[in-house]
């Protein structure tokens, strides 16, 4: 069974696949690339989407075999170094000069939400780059060249070497990750099986911990 | 001259191998919306990432040039384990994954890296996102295809002129600059060609160094794979673009330094 799943679920659908002891192969990548790939007739099983526009356009496309439901949800959090060296302590603070921002581009999910994020705290931040994953966005901060990034609260808890801030909730955006079986599944059981699962209070417990918000 | 006759086997077989580069660029052309060409050629981002590859891949070729040169220069003068070393050395860069190149970069020149942190430390200098950084990653990805045909021609060299220019008193500096540079100018040629077309299509040491950012450190082959999933027909124009600059560059080229038609 192939699953193709938003890079942001790595750490959770891991777990759950251990679990389930299913034989299955993950492609991670960001959930543009994924919708990219399946419009272009990559064979998959499951789709496990960051958010429900590009699921949208595998359901016009005719590639999805009943009803897309929502799994979990996912907030914004700013990553900044251990220690938050920088006193960086909500989305006003990263408009301050000097302060090496890195955000994801604008066509990932992760930099759509994180331009409605700063468009409703009224900030307007000059980034130094636009990633093209929110993982790329991670790694930055992580490696201390960049002092901020907006991220998910999924990202922050798996990462050993960043901290988040939070973002409240009048300024968050809450990402819906959709998942779905494909029309062209070869194993349709095993992934009705691994949909069921990641639905379930057991999977959803896996991605409380992972930083998602239980659907 | 009379031609000698290609055996039909080899022929059969670079036809074959011209099919692998003719099919990938057939596609381009046929799916191209060339209906949308000239909106996208007019679109101030395609301008914008044109200029900054330009600009990034020759000044990165200039770099390479300067300091490849004499690279290759001692390279086709030592022998034994320390030729093999530095030539190991040189052509890392080809070998390594671009993405894992721009991550050692980062380990050099980053805020936290090897001379990137004093510099950051005494000077306050940042070179991660920079226009700098972008041309950093171009000349570390390109210059070993310079250094290595280079090195190629020098040790193809007849170096009886060289002998000659040294027993008419010539120094060794003089040696380098009035016999053999001139000696070298194809090798020079093809080597800073190669170098340039390499670093006019770097991307991943390039994204992951410098980031993407419009106007300081998005070229051309960034802004392909951003639009490539969010508009993938003006993907495709921009590609087309960065063929027909190229194209247009080496045989412009070509003519003027070789003299060949």
């Amino acid at each position: 069974m192939t699953v193709f799943a938003a890079a942001s679920l790595q750490p959770a659908f891991d777990k759950i696949a251990a679990q389930l002891y299913v034989d299955a192969t993950f492609n991670y990548a960001g959930t543009q690339t994924l919708a990219a790939q399946l419009t272009q007739g990559a064979e998959a099983d499951v789709f496990a989407s960051a958010d429900k526009t590009h699921m949208k356009t595998l359901l016009d496309a005719g590639l999805i075999a009943g009803a897309p439901e929502v799994f979990a949800h996912n907030r914004l959090e700013i990553a900044v170094a251990k220690g938050n060296p920088k006193r960086i302590h909500s989305l006003a603070d990263l408009a301050r000069p000097g302060l090496v921002v890195v955000l994801a581009d604008p066509s990932v999910p992760a930099g759509k939400y994180a331009q409605q994020a700063l468009a409703k705290a009224n900030v307007t931040v000059h980034p130094a780059s636009l990633e093209p994953q929110v993982t790329g966005v991670l790694s930055k901060v992580a490696l201390g060249e960049a002092d901020a990034g907006i991220v998910y609260v999924s990202d922050v808890i798996t990462s050993q070497k960043v901290q988040g801030v939070p973002i409240p909730d009048s300024q968050n955006v809450v990402a819906d990750y959709p998942i779905a079986a494909l029309k062209n599944a070869q194993h349709n059981s095993t992934a009705d099986a691994f949909i069921a699962f990641v639905l379930a209070p057991d999977g959803q417990s896996i991605l409380k911990a992972a930083g998602f918000e239980p659907a | 001259m009379s031609q000698a006759r290609v055996p039909a086997p080899l022929m059969a077989l670079a036809g074959l191998g011209l099919l692998l580069f003719l099919l990938p660029f057939a596609g381009l052309v046929v799916r191209a919306p060339w209906g949308q060409v000239s909106q996208e050629l007019l679109a101030p981002e395609t301008a914008t990432a044109l200029g900054l590859s330009i600009f990034c891949s020759v000044t990165a070729t200039a770099i390479a040039l300067v300091l490849g040169i004499p690279l290759a220069l001692i390279l086709s003068r030592t022998t034994g384990t320390l030729r093999s070393v530095l030539r190991a050395l040189t052509t890392l860069p080809m070998v390594l994954p671009p993405v894992v190149g721009g991550v050692a970069l980062l380990l050099a020149f980053g805020r936290r890296g090897l001379i990137g942190a004093p510099l950051y430390q005494l000077f306050g200098v940042q070179i991660p996102f920079t226009t700098t950084a972008a041309v950093i990653a171009e000349t570390f990805v390109a210059m070993p295809f310079l250094v290595i045909a280079i090195e190629g021609g020098l040790r193809s060299l007849d170096h009886r002129y060289e002998e000659a220019a040294r027993a008419l008193g010539a120094n060794s500096w003089k040696v380098f600059a009035r016999v053999t540079l001139p000696l070298l100018r194809p090798a020079i040629f093809s080597g800073a060609v190669l170098c340039w077309a390499r670093a006019l299509g770097e991307f991943g040491a390039t994204i992951t160094f410098a980031g993407n950012l419009p106007g300081r450190t998005q070229t051309v082959p960034l802004a392909v794979y951003i639009a490539l999933e969010s508009k993938p027909d003006g993907a495709i124009v921009l590609s087309l673009v960065l063929l027909a600059v190229s194209l247009a560059i080496l045989i412009g080229l070509r003519d003027r330094w070789l003299g060949e038609p």
